[in-house]
């Protein structure tokens, strides 16, 4: 059985994530509607710099206790949606994944609303960092300052998954 | 007394650590703690304003105190997806 949350060395496999946002307890079987997914992947360019691969480092302990709570989170504003959320670290190459999320629910909308919201939280909260290995060097990519009780950060996230 | 401290990506290039430990006075806080570990790397000085910590593998403010044995973490700004 494939956790709803994970982070580690192994690649990313999407199938896993499917079967455990729809492995429903018996008296919800057959509830779900919709299944949306996403995939992140190591894009060959960034910024005009040729990317090589990036190579991801994450507090792992922190890092799943970041995805529970958006997990909390989504199941609070989207109440029904079964959300799963796996994170890659270590090397990965232009083309494959890094981070890969499904959310299943009884209708579309809420399952697409969750699964836009869950990257976007990613990126705000989770303790992961990447760096960018490019043609000429390297360097460590450095986005947000991560504060899970900013909650105009949060509602962000929320206008950007319902918009 | 003693905690551990974890650094990660920049900041634990800049200390050449990922983890290490340090005396620090009774009652301190982790800015206390941050303030230390800045004056040892005056590189890590202008992360101050980004970065974000953690005690125990759960986010925390920098005036949060620490007890003997606690695992305080300095984040920079994060990356991930």
């Amino acid at each position: 059985m494939s956790p709803l949350v994970a982070i580690g060395s192994e690649p990313l496999q999407l199938d896993r994530l499917i079967a455990a946002v729809t492995a429903r307890a018996a008296e919800s079987i057959g509830s779900d509607g919709a299944v949306v997914t996403f995939l992140g992947l190591v894009r060959n360019r960034n910024l005009g710099r040729r990317v090589l691969f990036l190579e991801y480092e994450a507090y792992d302990s922190l890092a799943l206790k970041t995805f529970e709570r958006i997990s909390g989170e989504v199941d609070r504003r989207w109440p029904g949606v079964r959300l799963a959320l796996h994170h890659r670290t270590g090397r990965v190459d232009v083309g494959h994944a890094s981070v890969a999320i499904a959310a299943a629910s009884p209708h579309r909308a809420d399952a697409y609303a969750a699964c836009r919201y869950t990257i976007e939280r990613v990126k705000q909260i989770a303790p992961v960092w990447k760096r960018e290995f490019f043609e000429g060097g390297d360097v460590w990519i450095e986005g947000a300052t991560a504060d899970p009780t900013d909650e105009t950060a949060r509602a962000e996230a929320e206008r950007t998954a319902c918009a | 007394m003693r905690v551990t401290i974890r650094l990660f990506a920049r900041l634990r290039e800049i200390a050449g650590a990922a983890e290490m430990a340090r005396e620090v006075a009774p009652g301190a806080t982790i800015g206390g703690v941050w303030r230390q570990l800045a004056s040892e790397y005056p590189a890590l000085g202008p992360y101050e304003r980004s970065i974000s910590s953690a005690v125990n593998a759960d986010y925390a403010r920098m005036d949060t105190e620490l007890r003997e044995g606690d695992e305080v973490a300095f984040l920079p700004p994060v990356s991930g997806g």
